[in-house]
């Protein structure tokens, strides 16, 4: 049994007592004396050529500071991609400038390209209505298959049929898969839309400028998931100001999704305006803004098919698909349609041949980017999607198809032929084990309790995996990022014992300050109310690249570690000194330094204490002090993965579809605190039953976003979710990070969509609508009804 | 929001005064009207509140009918017509969430006439009276379209009487994101024959579905209608379902009102 607060504890959050009370403290909350407020004028047209932006009214009205145009921010440089994708002919991506405000043309409805600062927020709204922008609307590029096709539309002048990239992966191998469908018994095809979804954090985005007349300093308060990425980007790239004349600080931040691990134009633009009016500018956006600014997730059109023998063993498979990168590309929206989707086309299965080609493609919508998942939500609703049409069509049981091409417990380490290296893994034990909790022996009584009552009942079962830990500097240079993916932690123990942890890692709601105290509590063997995090500041943390692609504990805790173990390490030395014995015979347990065989020890209050007391110190051989600094990187991605299970009742009159149950068998390697991912696979397959029954953004021909507020953007609500049942006993502790962890926050995401879509296709088809091969997400009533009715 | 000025008188005939006012504007729940404001869609210069008129508040029973003052909020009907109409008790508190019922009320509703509001469908259904502060108006000359009305320019909705059934039911489909009714129907069964009105489906708001009427005031049973067909001519089609999906939904749901009329 854990020690209570230690590692494997369900230790409840210390951060939820300050968020639940009113008492956390979010860029909003904070006011800085004399402070300005910003507001953006934000195109209302999808695609425009700018004429003349007329300031002069605005700038005269009561309490404006300044306005600002692109004009003004015309000479800085662009917010860069992260990611270099070359084609599959080799050439490089198409990288167009994404200035901070738009200048020359707007490029998507929302796309800012005026900021009015005044004394208050009221005043620059109405600044805002007295600016005069002379913009002619152009033709707008909103479907993909048409921006591709079309060499007249363009959303940058300079890019021919808005390809950002066409890539192939793996290029060297598309012969041979080519050739092993051309010889298969049968080919499963199946044309499917990966919704686009809208984040919708709870807390807008908002952003805080403060520049130090007398310093020269930069301080921004802004709503990221990775403060120091953000000043990097800011500092080197889009302002070029000195690094170290920049502090970037993300306080609480009310969830991201991924939505809040870029840079975006309102952070350098608040910086500028505060500089140029020697006073702190600040801007909340509000929800209207944040559904047309930012960064949207998924929006792919795949064409996804599946070569087998008539026993249904995998022989190859093949994809196609646009994804959509919208008008601009975002920091990482070119890695996440390639090497966070194509590299996990392998799924957990054994398929010998895999070619994956996704061309990205510029429109007049909102940037894309990595949303909770990122890439592997879509490779796994596509994998699933298509092994369930197989079954079907072969008349295959889809559980024993899925048991028999699943990598075997006995194959690790397995290289997939999409370039990943699974380390550990046991994916016949979660399905087993999912098979028991879901209680697939009694669907049938189940099936026919709901037919009673009139509705069809439906099992669907989706497999998952993922390289999470967002890791290895190395493999991710090969892969094309322009950026290293380790993490860093310091652990400063002070003189009266207690610890101060900064990590480079952020919390956005994932529990950090519970989590990271409960292993350093373990470590050390001192209370986790002893231990504080310290997270979010640039200027108290190690340089660290934040939170996402559920990597925080692998990569972040990891990094902890490795200081913790230094701390131990010093306060050997120290104990050694002070125990007048040999190093080697210092021994640390369960918070004392005692000498080996003896029983002459030091407490751990003491060592620190001695640290910064140090009158009779070697101080040749031994430094004062108690405080390291680790960056940890991986030598893998880690690979959790799992079986997913969802049942539905489907009202086939109104073609509505309830969630009657879903469960979740997840090897996630070790745990460190059970509740916490618990409520992190809850959370995650709230969302993917968001994705797969109500969520989507959709734009009309013109590029207007239809879904532009709650009024019509579904977001899933607590009675339209079941309770969940979530098991993470199988589990198989990552090889090769210290804690043997793999990542939680992303799973239910990822796993969920595609078993939602097979139940509703299995509801369908044993109530004889066996016509319906596939309805693409959101499974709205009305499209279910629809596909009934055809 | 722009600002305003704002008055909340304690009479009709104060409040009737202060609305001829330039750029006056009613306020009661502001359920639909204050969002507006806040997004800058609209800028009255005056709100004339209603909510301060003490007799234009309350649910009680008068000569048979159920007078439901026009400044009542939802939560008051979903409570208090309970004991004497149960299934307009039960639109009301299928309206929006706990805050929504708690500020908004019946006149407001009526009088804005959404397309996918709940309220016109009982109104229209039990073939009630919209009380203002000068006249009577019938249901039937009521509702004159998407957001229009047969009221005036600064006339107030003072109440409503409703004729109470033998039997009633209101089936709302909920719009997924809204939660405003995609499609609604009340089926109301009266001894002079029932009347069955539908929301949330036509491009002209709420409307009487004649045929069902004919049908189940011959036998009031889902059968009666099962053959029965509504036109998808006229019928909203938007990103949550097409007209013809509306249209489905408004036969389906008069089936289910029928079924479950109590």
């Amino acid at each position: 049994m854990p020690k209570d607060g230690g590692i494997g504890a369900s230790t409840v959050r210390r951060e939820d007592i300050r968020f639940l009370t009113g008492k956390g403290r979010y860029t909003a909350d904070i006011n800085l004396r004399g402070q300005a407020y910003a507001c953006f004028l934000r195109s209302e047209v999808a695609h425009g050529r700018i004429n003349r932006i007329d300031t002069a009214e605005a700038r005269a009205m009561p309490g404006v500071l300044a306005v600002m145009t692109g004009a003004d921010f015309a000479a800085m440089g662009g917010n860069p991609a992260g990611w270099h994708i070359p084609s599959r002919n080799g050439e490089a991506m198409k990288e167009p400038k994404r200035p901070v405000l738009a200048h020359g043309k707007v490029r998507h409805v929302g796309d800012a390209y005026a900021v009015v600062v005044a004394e208050t927020l009221e005043q620059a709204r109405d600044a805002a209505g007295a600016v005069v922008a002379d913009i002619t609307e152009l033709p707008a590029v909103v479907d993909m298959a048409q921006a591709v096709a079309n060499p007249d539309l363009r959303v940058h002048d300079e890019i021919a049929n808005n390809v950002c990239f066409d890539w192939g992966w793996i290029e060297d191998n598309r012969a041979a898969v080519d050739a092993a469908f051309k010889a298969a018994p049968h080919v499963t095809t199946l044309e499917l839309v990966n919704n686009r979804l809208v984040p919708n954090a709870m807390e807008p985005r908002a952003s805080i400028g403060d520049y130090d007349p007398g310093t020269g300093d930069y301080k921004l308060y802004t709503t990221s998931q990775n403060p120091h990425l953000s000043r990097l980007l800011i500092a080197a790239f889009v302002m070029g100001i000195p690094e170290n004349k920049l502090t970037v600080i993300a306080p609480d931040v009310g969830g991201g999704f991924g939505s809040k691990i870029y840079h975006y134009g309102e952070e350098a633009a608040v910086l500028a305006a505060s500089k140029a009016l020697n006073r702190p500018v600040k801007w909340v956006a509000d929800r209207s803004e944040s559904f047309l600014s930012d960064a949207h997730g998924r929006d792919h059109v795949t064409r996804i098919e599946l070569a087998t023998d008539l026993e249904g063993n995998f022989l190859a498979l093949r994809t196609e698909t646009l994804a959509n990168v919208g008008a601009y590309l975002s920091n990482f929206s070119t890695a996440t349609p390639t090497f966070l989707h194509g590299t996990l086309m392998a799924g957990p299965y054994r398929t010998p041949l895999v070619y994956v080609n996704v061309k990205a493609v510029f429109t007049n919508t909102a940037p894309v980017d990595a949303y909770r998942g990122a890439g592997r939500p879509e490779a796994t609703f596509s994998i699933e999607r298509v092994v369930d049409k197989m079954c079907r069509e072969l008349k295959l049981d889809p559980v024993a198809v899925r048991r028999k091409n699943l990598i075997q417990p006995d194959q690790y380490p397995y290289t997939t032929p999409v370039g990943l290296v699974y380390d550990t893994g046991n994916y016949p034990a979660t399905l087993d084990k999912l098979i028991q909790i879901a209680d697939f022996s009694g669907f049938e009584a189940r099936r026919a309790e709901s037919a009673r009552r009139g509705k069809l009942r439906g099992l669907g079962l989706s497999t998952w995996i993922e390289a999470c830990g967002i890791a290895p500097s190395n493999l991710v240079g090969v892969l094309g990022a322009r950026v290293g993916l380790y993490d860093a932690a310091t652990v400063r123990v002070n003189a009266t014992g207690n610890i101060s942890v900064m990590t480079g890692a952020h919390s956005h709601g994932q529990g950090h300050e519970t989590v990271f105290a409960q292993i350093v509590s373990d470590k050390l063997g001192i209370p986790a109310s002893s231990i504080e995090i310290v997270h979010g500041d640039t200027s108290k943390i190690p340089f660290g690249m934040g939170s996402y692609g559920s990597r925080s504990l692998a990569v972040g805790g990891s990094a902890m570690v490795k200081a913790v173990d230094k701390i131990i390490a010093k306060g050997k030395k120290i104990a050694a000194h002070m125990l007048e014995a040999a190093e080697d015979d210092i021994v640390f347990e369960d918070g004392k330094f005692s000498v080996t065989g003896t029983d002459k020890a030091k407490t751990f209050g003491e060592i620190a204490f001695s640290a910064y007391v140090p009158h009779n110190y070697p101080l040749e051989s031994l430094e004062p002090g108690l405080e390291e600094t680790a960056f940890y990187d991986p030598a893998n991605f880690t690979y959790p993965a799992g079986a997913y299970a969802c049942e539905v009742e489907v009202d086939a009159e109104t073609g509505r579809v309830e969630i009657a149950s879903f469960a979740c068998a997840d090897d996630f390697g070790n745990v460190m605190n059970p509740m916490i991912v618990n409520g992190q696979v809850h959370g995650g397959v709230a969302q993917g039953i968001g994705q797969a029954l109500l969520e989507a953004a959709a734009y009309d021909d013109n590029g207007q976003l239809l879904t532009g507020s709650y009024m019509d953007y579904a977001m899933p609500r607590a009675d339209d979710l079941p309770m969940f049942t979530v098991d993470h006993s199988c589990n198989t502790p990552c090889t090769h990070n210290p804690l043997g962890v793999k990542g939680c926050g992303e799973a239910g995401a990822i796993g969920s969509p595609p078993a939602v879509v097979n139940a509703v296709i299995d509801a369908l088809h044993r109530g004889g609508h066996t016509r319906v091969t596939h309805i693409d997400m959101p499974l709205t009533p009305s499209r279910v009804w629809s596909a009934i009715q055809n | 929001m722009h600002n305003f000025d704002f008055v909340k008188p304690s009479s009709v005939a104060d409040a009737v005064r202060a609305l001829s006012a330039q750029g006056a504007q009613a306020l009661s729940g502001g359920q639909t009207l204050l969002p507006t404001m806040k997004q800058r869609l609209a800028a009255p210069a005056v709100l004339v509140s209603l909510t301060g008129i003490a007799d234009t508040k309350g649910v009680r029973l008068d000569k048979g009918a159920l007078s439901v003052g026009g400044a009542t909020a939802h939560a008051v009907v979903a409570k208090e017509a309970r004991k004497h109409y149960p299934a307009l008790a039960d639109l009301a508190g299928g309206i929006g969430d706990p805050a929504v019922r708690s500020r908004g009320t019946i006149g407001g509703s009526l009088a804005n006439n959404d397309p996918s509001a709940c309220y016109p469908a009982a109104v229209l259904a039990s073939g009630a009276t919209i009380l203002t502060d000068r006249r009577s108006i019938a249901a039937d000359d009521f509702f004159q379209g998407m957001f229009t009305t047969a009221l005036h320019d600064g006339e107030i909705i003072t109440g409503v009487v409703f004729p109470i059934p033998e039997k009633a039911a209101y089936v709302k489909f909920n719009q997924p994101a809204s939660r405003f009714a995609l499609t609604g129907v009340f089926v109301a069964k009266y001894g002079s024959g029932v009347r069955v009105a539908v929301t949330g489906a036509s491009a002209n708001g709420v409307f009487r579905w004649t045929e069902a009427e004919r049908a189940l005031s011959a036998s009031f049973t889902p059968a009666a209608i099962a053959g029965l067909s509504l036109p998808s001519d006229g019928m909203i089609a938007d990103l949550h379902g097409s007209a013809a999906y509306r249209a489905n939904l408004a036969r389906v749901l008069t089936g289910r009102g029928v079924a479950s009329a109590h």
